[in-house]
């Protein structure tokens, strides 16, 4: 039987503000308030809200048949809590249906997956974390930013507990090979990959109001029928994309809420099923394993990491961002931090594309800046300040590792330190417990004047009096540990 | 195809970007083949290069009848013109202009410059016009800028043959919207004679069309080009200093708007030190464009090394890191196509023509002066912005010629003359 995987991708990057470099240094709040909250308010009025209504109503209609996946990266959930909270609430009760699998992706949708192992791991989890927070889900498939993948990653994903990858059906991958099956990685067997279809997937998302297609206009009925002629042996069709497609790609009036909303019954006629990412890993068996050498993504004509990383221009602001990666890391500033993932997300880069003709054209759609210059020198005078203050927190003339070493030597003493106090304030307490019995104990001695009695409490005093400079000596160690560290921090 | 052309300056002798427009595109269109080019100038010098059009001065066309014996007239001008044509020219006067100040060949002397008498000289160089048109066989006019169009206007009227004006910049650029009711005049009535008219820009395109009433369906934009350098000028020698240059290259006038330059150095050098700003040129504006710079306290960084000629321009480029054109209204601007094939990246005012067909460039607000400093400030301290434009730029240049141009000129002749 023949299955349909849907996964829609939810993603707004903080659009940084016209930020000059005389601001730099002065000036340490990036983002345009005004544009991101019109564009996520706008979005989700148009599109987000009525999508996620209508997979509601395609799941309590189909009394749960129809099954989905969402993706929502870190940056865009802390902007639909920000600007669009009913939206948080419509995806918490998609999730409930527990027809809809989220799946996991890096918090900041970043590319760091091509540069920084230890990055893309942190990430992934801080976005697992928030997802479970927030709709405690647990995600066991991994979608990462843009669909980006190669070999090289596979035995990370893998590590890192998830089961299945998303990516591009790419065709200078798949060359002959069709996306309509679950394949293994080459360079971990266990991690399964699931395939875009291509066609299916750009029907809806290009092609869906284009008029002089010449299958325009796109029915249900007609959609399902094509997917149904696909050869009986290829078991599931991936249908990956975002779901600004629903409303704001296509305006409502095109009709495309009612095409999806028909989907189900068409797909129930000819027999076709929908099923989530981790049940088809589950469920179906892969025929083979996938080499894919250099990353592929699902953007552009060419489908690699052109779109980002295409020219020097974006080379050059990404090996500076990453260059402080690991200074970020060990700080524990949160609003640096804040800022570090914001920078991240792979739509500055996108926007600094000098590509032509039909790329060009998308690039220029989705940037907010005039050309691709201007989202250089913007991003990178916001870089320049960021920089400035990671170094405000460690000066650059110290070595990574240097600092590291000094850092855990610091931790540690601080960790030392507090178990000392844990000690010396337990010791406290013993001895207070025990003056206070001792008080008590008098106090009946005196009161029965018993003398044998009395004998005892004197060498049990003794044995106290032993106890307590040690504890006191201890209490004198802690400061001095604290001095110490104290002194080399400022070495 | 055989065309009369009227123009002013001519290279090697040209005093702004008329000259080398007119050259350039003349070139160009005889490189499409098929051309047989007629290129009248005020006045030539003989160094002119004649390779692919015939050049005629002026100065050296009768206008009054004169005696005179062939070797007269070969000893007189026969390293400009050959004394066959001043015959058959001598030929075609057509009323008697004894009263005009006429030489000893019955010709009209010009100055081929700006002079204060310059109407009188647009006059003249019209009377002049009526003569060639008789003369010359020909097909179609082309009368390059407002100083020829009522040359093109008489011949068109002596023979008939259609009228085509190319127009390089109007007195709205030049006056920034202060016009000189006269030259107004000159330009509207030449506009109106015309069958087709060539503008260098859209945006000039729509100077003529809003500000001069013209029916937009006889407007044609064709852009300028380059004329590739020669790899002498390409590598020549220039000392550089160790600090980043950032150059003004132009007449320091009110349309160049030098004035902006001033205020984004001013800018720039508040919190980089490690530029320097070269405003190269002269001007009716140099004095106060010094004072400026001296009252905002960067005359020490801000140089006037005054006006520029031939090398002198290629190496003041070669030695720049940032080439700069906040022009308040340039139809076209061909310096930034120059300082591209140089190598050098260029900040061009949105407000200028070239920055309709140049992509590899920054383009900003002439009035944007923030924007202006952070793109100074982003070449001089992101290599790689630098290179990007630098080699893109090389590219995107080499790509701009003007055989493309001449194409369409010609096709536009042939939609005129209805072939």
């Amino acid at each position: 039987m023949k299955a349909i995987s849907f996964y829609f991708q939810i993603h707004q990057p903080f659009r940084l503000k016209r930020y000059r470099f005389f601001d730099i240094g002065n000036d340490h709040y990036y983002y345009d308030d005004f544009a991101n909250d019109d564009i996520a308010e706008r979005i989700g009025r148009r599109s987000y809200i009525p999508a996620a209504e209508t997979l509601l109503r395609m799941i309590n209609d189909s009394g749960r048949k129809f099954k989905c996946a969402i993706s929502v990266s870190g940056v865009a959930l802390e902007q639909l809590e920000q600007y669009v909270p009913e939206m948080i609430d419509l995806l918490k009760q998609l999730h409930d249906t527990g027809c809809v699998e989220f799946l996991a992706e890096t918090y900041a949708h970043s590319l760091a997956s091509l540069t920084d192992p230890e990055e893309f791991a942190q990430q992934v989890k801080v976005h697992a974390d928030k997802l479970n927070q927030l709709f405690g889900a647990k995600p066991t498939v991994l979608r990462n930013s843009e669909l980006i993948y190669c070999d090289e990653m596979a035995p990370q994903i893998l590590a890192m507990g998830y089961k299945g990858c998303i990516t591009e059906g790419a065709k200078h991958i798949l060359g002959w090979k069709s996306p309509n099956y679950i394949y293994t990685a080459i360079t971990a067997p266990k991690l399964k990959l699931l395939l875009k279809n291509d066609r299916f997937s750009d029907d809806i998302t290009y092609r869906f109001a284009d008029t002089s297609w010449s299958e325009y206009p796109l029915t249900a009925d007609k959609y399902i029928d094509w997917i149904a002629a696909t050869p009986a042996e290829e078991q599931i069709v991936n249908l990956f994309m975002n779901l600004e497609t629903f409303g704001e790609m296509h305006d409502a009036s095109t009709g495309i809420f009612q095409f999806l909303e028909a989907l189900p019954r068409f797909a129930a006629e000819r027999g076709i099923s929908f099923i989530t990412p981790s049940e088809a890993i589950a469920k179906i068996k892969p025929v083979g394993s996938l080499e894919i050498p250099y990353p592929i993504s699902w953007a552009d004509e060419a489908r690699d990491t052109s779109a980002w990383l295409g020219n020097d221009l974006q080379q050059e602001a990404f090996k500076k961002l990453y260059s402080v990666a690991e200074r970020v890391r060990l700080c524990d500033d949160r609003r640096l931090k804040q800022d570090w993932y914001y920078l991240q997300a792979t739509d500055h880069f996108f926007y600094m594309a000098t590509k032509h003709r039909t790329d060009g054209a998308v690039h220029a759609h989705f940037s907010p800046y005039e050309t691709p210059f201007q989202a250089f020198t913007n991003y990178m005078n916001v870089l320049a300040d960021f920089i400035v203050r990671v170094e405000e927190q460690y000066p650059l003339s110290i070595e990574n590792e240097e600092l590291n070493s000094l850092l855990t030597t610091i931790r540690n003493q601080a960790r030392e330190i507090e178990d000392l106090n844990k000690e010396v304030s337990s010791m406290r307490n013993n001895l207070d417990h025990y003056n206070e019995e001792h008080a008590t104990r008098q106090a009946v001695a005196e009161d029965a004047e018993a003398e044998p009695e009395a004998e005892d409490v004197v060498a049990k005093e003794e044995s106290g009096s032993g106890d307590a400079p040690k504890a006191k000596s201890k209490a004198k160690a802690a400061p001095k540990a604290k001095a110490e560290s104290k002194a080399k921090a400022k070495k | 195809m055989k065309a009369l052309m009227f123009g002013w300056e001519f290279p090697p002798h040209i005093l702004g970007g008329l000259g080398t427009a007119s050259y350039g595109l003349t070139k160009g269109m005889w490189e499409c083949g098929d051309m047989d080019i007629t290129f009248v100038i005020p006045k030539p010098y003989g160094d002119e290069d004649k390779s692919f059009a015939r050049i005629i001065g002026a100065s050296q066309v009768p206008v009054a009848w004169r005696e005179v014996n062939r070797d007269y007239v070969e000893s007189r001008i026969g390293k400009v013109m050959d004394p066959d044509l001043y015959f058959k020219l001598r030929n075609n006067i057509y009323a008697d202009f004894n009263y005009m100040s006429t030489n000893d060949l019955g010709c009209i002397e010009f100055s081929g410059r700006y002079p204060d008498n310059l109407l009188e000289e647009i006059n003249n160089y019209s009377i002049m016009a009526g003569v060639i048109a008789r003369t010359v066989d020909f097909d179609i006019i082309h009368s390059h800028d407002w100083l020829t169009y009522p040359a093109g206007i008489h011949a068109k009227q002596v023979t008939g043959k259609p009228l085509v004006i190319h127009v390089h910049a109007t007195d709205y650029d030049r006056s920034r919207g202060q016009v000189n009711p006269t030259v107004f005049g000159i330009e509207r009535d030449g506009m109106l004679h015309a069958d087709h008219i060539i503008t260098v820009s859209d945006l000039t395109r729509r100077t003529v069309i809003e500000k001069y009433g013209i029916d937009p369906a006889k407007v044609t934009t064709v852009h300028n080009a380059v004329v590739p350098l020669p790899p002498e000028l390409i590598n020549i020698e220039a000392p550089k200093p160790k600090e980043k240059v950032v150059t003004f290259l132009g007449r320091i006038t009110m349309q160049k708007g030098p004035e902006y330059f001033v205020e984004v150095a001013a800018k720039v050098l508040k919190n980089d030190h490690n530029v320097r700003f070269v405003m190269a040129g002269s001007g009716d504006m140099m004095d106060k464009m010094i004072n400026l710079a001296a009252r905002r306290g960067i005359a020490d960084r801000l140089h006037f090394p005054g006006f520029q000629k031939g090398a002198e321009v290629y190496r003041m480029l070669k030695a720049s890191d940032v080439y700069m054109m906040p022009s308040v209204s340039e139809p076209f601007g061909i310096s930034p196509l120059e300082a591209m094939q140089m190598g050098v990246p260029s900040i061009i005012s949105k407000q200028s023509g070239c920055a309709e067909i140049l992509t590899n460039v920054i383009k900003t607000d002439y009035w944007d002066i923030d924007a202006m400093a952070d793109a100074v400030y982003s070449i001089c301290n992101n290599p790689a912005l630098y290179h990007h434009l630098r080699e893109e730029g090389l590219k995107e240049v080499a790509r701009i010629t003007w055989d493309k141009a001449g194409r369409k000129v010609i096709d536009i002749y042939n939609k005129v003359l209805g072939r």
